[in-house]
């Protein structure tokens, strides 16, 4: 049985399919108080509302009771206290910990001195593979099936880390990839050797509509003004880079667009409304999908 | 001849030879050799016919475990192990990059928790020596040769 979720790598294949499974279970019946006797630690290390809350939520829909903190300015690691020494203290307080931390690794090395289980709700630019479950759980939600899917990826796939945690899940289950980025925000070679070595189709693009009618998936991601070196550049790009409902009239009846949120101007307002527009369901899958891996590494195998 | 006059030989021990010579206290760091017992013997900057120069490092009754000693592979991948029983050499090893690498490197990315807290890094090499591709069990990222930095290591 798995211990810890630190990085979408610790989860196979079936793990993946096992949480999604029990994610759908727990979207049926939201409101399960298995875990009444249970208290779950929320430490975020970095301020998060979004995933906080949904976390905090998931522990209150299984009876469990959440302590914790959402910044650290009142702990007493502005005392100096090491991450250790408040892992150790909160494991033993509690029977799971979720945590956010703003460096890369902080979570992995927090699970090696728990002992209890940790899962990582993001550390610094390296993983945040709730996020990525929660994603597969909304593809296998709306498309019926995870394999050979198309899946358009779009924004910032350079720096971001729900980008690289969802190609590296997804190559699971042979997708053919469109990555749509500016030159500035391409893919890193890393993964594209990665998709390669494993057989996985792909091609990439700058133009936002390219194959969009064939899509089955459009991962929509934000691009951030702070990745540029040139701020007139990011004005050029910001505006070529917005989905809006006319690009969606020849889509696919089953294409959903989805975002990691927030968003700011990546996808514009016009396009809520439309079917096609998934990204606010996405994030209510997160409550279901949280509820599925806390249950699972409490030691629930099935509901 | 003129080399075994320049650093003696020893009776029995391990000889570390064709080291490049700007590694040589690297090597001696990473082999913990600052706290050895030992008799320890060693040359830099010898006329090498393969190297030009070289470095080498003789230590008296002192038998490595392999793991410990392929860590200098990170750096003098080179180098030549040589056991030595009675003034023979009884033994040699060509080093091999170890799967793992706990402690020594550092990792390049500034954000890893390892060069905030102390947490002992450690890695899964992915490219072996001479190129040499290092992944960060905590951070994931890879620290590869031109940004390799070794940790001193003084136990």
């Amino acid at each position: 049985m798995l211990k810890h979720l630190i990085s979408i790598h610790d989860y196979s294949r079936e793990d993946i399919l096992k949480t999604l499974e029990m994610a759908a279970a727990f979207e049926k019946r939201p409101n399960q108080p298995i875990f009444s006797k249970k208290v779950v630690a929320s430490v975020f290390f970095e301020p998060s509302t979004r995933t906080r809350l949904s976390f905090e939520t998931a522990a209150n829909r299984l009876g469990a009771r959440v302590i914790g903190f959402s910044e650290t300015t009142n702990t007493s690691l502005t005392k100096g206290e090491s991450l250790k020494d408040t892992i150790k203290m909160v494991s033993n307080y509690a029977d799971l910990i979720v945590m956010r931390h703003p460096l890369d690794g902080s979570t992995r090395y927090a699970s090696e001195v728990s002992s209890v289980p940790v899962i990582n709700a993001g550390d610094g630019s390296n993983q945040h593979p709730t996020q990525t479950l929660l994603d597969l759980y909304s593809i296998i939600k709306t498309q019926g099936d995870l394999n050979n899917l198309k899946i358009n990826v779009v924004g910032d796939l350079k720096y971001g880390r729900t980008v690289h945690s969802l190609l590296q899940a997804m190559s699971h289950f042979k997708p053919t990839f469109k990555f749509i980025s500016p030159e500035e925000l391409r893919l890193p070679q890393e993964y594209r050797e990665y998709l390669s070595e494993r057989g996985i189709r792909f091609s990439e693009s700058k133009l936002l509509t390219d194959n969009i009618n064939n899509a089955d998936i459009i991962y929509m991601t934000r691009v951030q003004k702070e990745r540029f070196s040139d701020p007139i550049e990011y004005e050029r790009i910001k505006d070529v880079y917005t989905l809006n409902s006319s690009m969606l009239k020849e889509c696919k009846p089953n294409m959903k667009i989805l975002h990691p949120l927030p968003r700011v101007n990546e996808i514009a307002q016009d396009v809520d409304s439309s079917p096609h527009a998934y990204y606010f369901a996405q994030a209510q899958n997160g409550v279901f999908t949280r509820m599925a891996i806390i249950a699972s590494l409490l030691g629930r195998e099935n509901l | 001849m003129e080399k075994q006059l320049k650093v003696s030989a020893i009776k029995d021990g391990t000889v570390v030879d064709h080291i490049p010579p700007d590694q040589l206290f690297r090597v001696i760091d990473i082999l913990g050799l600052i706290n050895s017992m030992s008799q320890i013997t060693f040359g830099t900057n010898l006329d090498s016919k393969r190297l030009g120069k070289k470095g080498i490092i003789k230590i008296s009754n002192k038998f490595f475990e392999i793991d410990d000693i392929n860590r200098i592979a990170l750096i003098a991948p080179h180098a030549k192990i040589n056991i030595i029983h009675d003034f023979e050499v009884v033994e040699k090893h060509v080093l091999s990059t170890p799967n793992r690498i706990k402690g020594i490197v550092k990792c390049m990315n500034p954000m890893c928790i390892t060069n905030h807290q102390e947490v002992e890094t450690l890695f899964t090499t992915i490219v072996e020596s001479p190129q040499i591709k290092l992944l960060c069990h905590y951070c994931e990222k890879v620290t590869d040769k031109e940004n390799l930095k070794i940790i001193s290591n003084r136990h």
